[in-house]
């Protein structure tokens, strides 16, 4: 009995001693930092999963839980091995993170600045804290940098046709989901992935090689790919 | 992909060729044949998507003496010391195992059009319903005065990569302090139009760091090149003083050598030099001309589905093509490729063919972390491929801009890679 309430004790101890850490962050920097994030992962009251899984509560999740979402197979495979999103696990996550998944489809190349990563964990921490009392005020950004008429959203894409156009995707963005240099496109919600054509079409977002490759796709070929590019597994 | 491999290596390869087997087109021999020679950007991607998208109605057999493909794209990288060339290297057995591609490690020597035969240098022929020539490039005979295969290992070629690449490298390290390296450029077209000058760019960049007071002369045939404004604001910024380049105007295109001696002659001025890079004129690879499809030194095409303009059964992928105004990149050969296969495949088996559309980026790397890059998009016409719009990187970008492009160049050689290889 002794022993086990001194275990306890420690236990608490060590927490109490780790929370402490993560408080080296400020919560408000790190709402900048999440900027960054926001294309693909939401946040907040009514978060739902959009490119990334939404991201309420991610602290001490086991990995690859969240309901709903498609997650990669290296992410699967980490989730199968016991890996639970803390801290540490986080922090190494948002610093590089394929060092930790190697074959992760979050394209994303790292925070290498410690301070910003402190921060941007200590503003994931608030939506974690207490999961039942989310800030109302929180953003629940999406990749809606662009808005797109209904109609053209409302297109079902043929993905027989949007097969033989994404030839034209696959000498770059890899078919397969892994990324290196070049975003993963594969398995975005069909509305996130049209808004973002379209935005690049429009010349909203910068890339010269996705608006030029953009500017010829017609709201039928584009409907097509987010057709085919949702299911590719 | 809906199309699940293990199936496709199971009976469903049998199972499948018989329910297409009443449109089949092929001549009384069961499944339709469809021969690739050449296992690189055009061929290898020729060949997966057709046993890919036809999973088993098509059979599917890829000739390509090299048993590992190493990319000439990139291998200016290695030249440089960015990239390992084990990193630039590609086996087959993917295409075999999990595509159930007939790999053929052999050479082809003739074709013969009206048997619809493919004649293999170990013996023994291939037949086929549709031919497709991705062969890429061989040298003009003669092109550069002095050189010829005999002399390319006192004076790399280093334009197909592998063994010369390694080759030139060597002698790169080995060059005395304060000596030269020179290189002579191939006129227009060519294989990869930024390449010699991204190799110049590598070629600096390690000489700065071992041997900062060796020079590079550039004889080049043309009085201007791919990138141009580009490179020689990158070589200015970074080496400085380094780099002379002397174009058609200043005698660069009347030039001789004498790999003996080791001497390179502009314009009658003769140069005594320590590695000197040959990189002559191209034409198709040799395939293409015994094959009969040639006109000139290239082989021309129509533009919706890479057909050749001599003979509709075989089709002529990448370098060795004339097609219009694509360059001659491996992202032209696998953008080609696609529509190429999408093309064949209806016509031996009834799919839907899709409306030809073509694109190409290149990358260029100048320094560390100063990436440049340079693309268009192109449609079929009657006449030709012909460019849609394009777009070039800017002088002056930011450092941030330059590094994110050559991080984009390193993940569009895993994208075009996966896309060849599976």
């Amino acid at each position: 009995m002794r022993a086990s309430e001194l275990m306890m004790s420690l236990f608490l101890l060590a927490a109490a001693g780790m929370a402490a850490a993560d408080q080296g962050g400020d919560p408000e920097l790190g709402a900048e930092v999440y900027r960054q994030c926001s294309g693909c992962h939401q946040i907040g009251e009514g978060a739902v999963n959009r490119v990334g899984p939404h991201l309420n509560g991610v602290f001490d999740r086991p990995a690859g839980q969240v309901e709903g979402y498609r997650y990669s197979d290296a992410l699967q495979r980490a989730a199968a091995g016991g890996m639970v999103w803390n801290h540490e696990t986080l922090d190494q996550f948002l610093k590089d993170p394929r060092s930790l998944i190697s074959r992760t489809r979050m394209s994303y190349r790292g925070l290498a600045n410690q301070a910003d990563r402190d921060n941007l964990l200590a503003y994931l921490r608030i939506y974690s804290d207490s999961p039942a009392d989310i800030p109302e005020a929180a953003p629940t950004s999406a990749a809606m940098d662009h808005s797109v008429a209904p109609e053209v959203l409302a297109i079902v894409g043929d993905p027989a046709y949007g097969e033989y156009l994404s030839g034209e995707c696959t000498s770059c963005h890899q078919a397969n989901g892994e990324a290196s240099g070049i975003p993963s496109i594969t398995r975005w919600p069909t509305e996130d992935f049209v808004i973002a054509m379209h935005a690049y079409k429009e010349g909203i977002r910068p890339h010269p090689v996705m608006q030029m490759m953009a500017s010829r796709l017609s709201d039928e070929e584009i409907a097509a790919l987010a057709a085919f590019f949702q299911d590719v597994d | 992909m809906s199309f699940n491999r293990r199936t496709f290596l199971g009976t469903a390869t049998a199972t499948a060729a018989a329910l297409a087997a009443p449109m089949v087109m092929a001549a009384g021999h069961g499944r339709p044949r469809v021969v690739v020679v050449g296992g690189g950007a055009g061929g290898a991607t020729a060949a997966r998507y057709i046993a890919k998208d036809s999973a088993g109605e098509i059979d599917v057999t890829l000739i390509e003496p090299s048993r590992s493909y190493y990319t000439c794209f990139f291998s200016n990288l290695y030249l440089g010391g960015f990239r390992e060339m084990s990193s630039l290297g590609h086996s087959y057995g993917g295409l075999a195992s999990e595509y159930g591609i007939n790999v053929v490690h052999d050479w082809a020597v003739g074709v013969d059009r009206d048997a619809k035969t493919v004649a293999l240098a170990g013996g023994g022929s291939v037949g086929y319903d549709r031919l497709i020539l991705s062969p890429g490039i061989d040298f003009v005979d003669g092109a550069v005065e002095g050189w010829d295969l005999s002399a390319q290992n006192a004076m790399p070629h280093a334009y197909k990569a592998g063994s010369q690449t390694e080759l030139l490298r060597a002698q790169i390290l080995a060059m005395p302090q304060g000596g030269t390296f020179a290189m002579v450029a191939p006129p227009n077209p060519y294989r990869c139009p930024p390449g010699p000058y991204e190799r110049v760019s590598m070629v600096a960049h390690t000489l700065r760091e071992i041997n900062p007071t060796a020079k590079i002369l550039v004889a080049d045939p043309k009085d201007k090149f791919s990138k141009q404004g580009l490179f020689e604001e990158g070589w200015a910024k970074h080496y400085g003083g380094m780099i002379e380049w002397i174009g058609s105007d200043f005698g660069g295109g009347n030039v001789s050598v004498d790999p003996a001696a080791m001497t390179l002659s502009i314009d009658g001025e003769v140069t005594k030099v320590d590695v000197c890079n040959v990189i002559p004129a191209m034409k198709a690879g040799r395939i293409a001309e015994l094959a009969g499809v040639t006109e000139g030194n290239w082989a021309p095409v129509h533009a919706a589905d890479m057909s050749s303009r001599i003979d509709p059964n075989i089709h002529i992928l990448g370098d060795a093509s004339a097609q219009g105004d694509m360059p001659k990149s491996g992202f032209s050969a696998n953008s080609q490729a696609k529509v190429c296969a999408n093309a064949v495949r209806g016509a031996l088996t009834g799919s839907t063919v899709f409306p030809a559309r073509f694109a190409n980026t290149c990358w260029s790397l100048i320094d560390t972390d100063d990436g440049v890059k340079v693309g268009a998009t192109y449609e079929a016409t009657e006449e030709k491929i012909a460019k849609v719009d394009g777009f070039i990187s800017e002088t002056g970008e930011s450092a941030d801009v330059r590094a994110a492009t050559y991080q984009e160049s390193i993940g569009w050689y895993d994208g075009i890679t996966s896309d060849m290889f599976g």
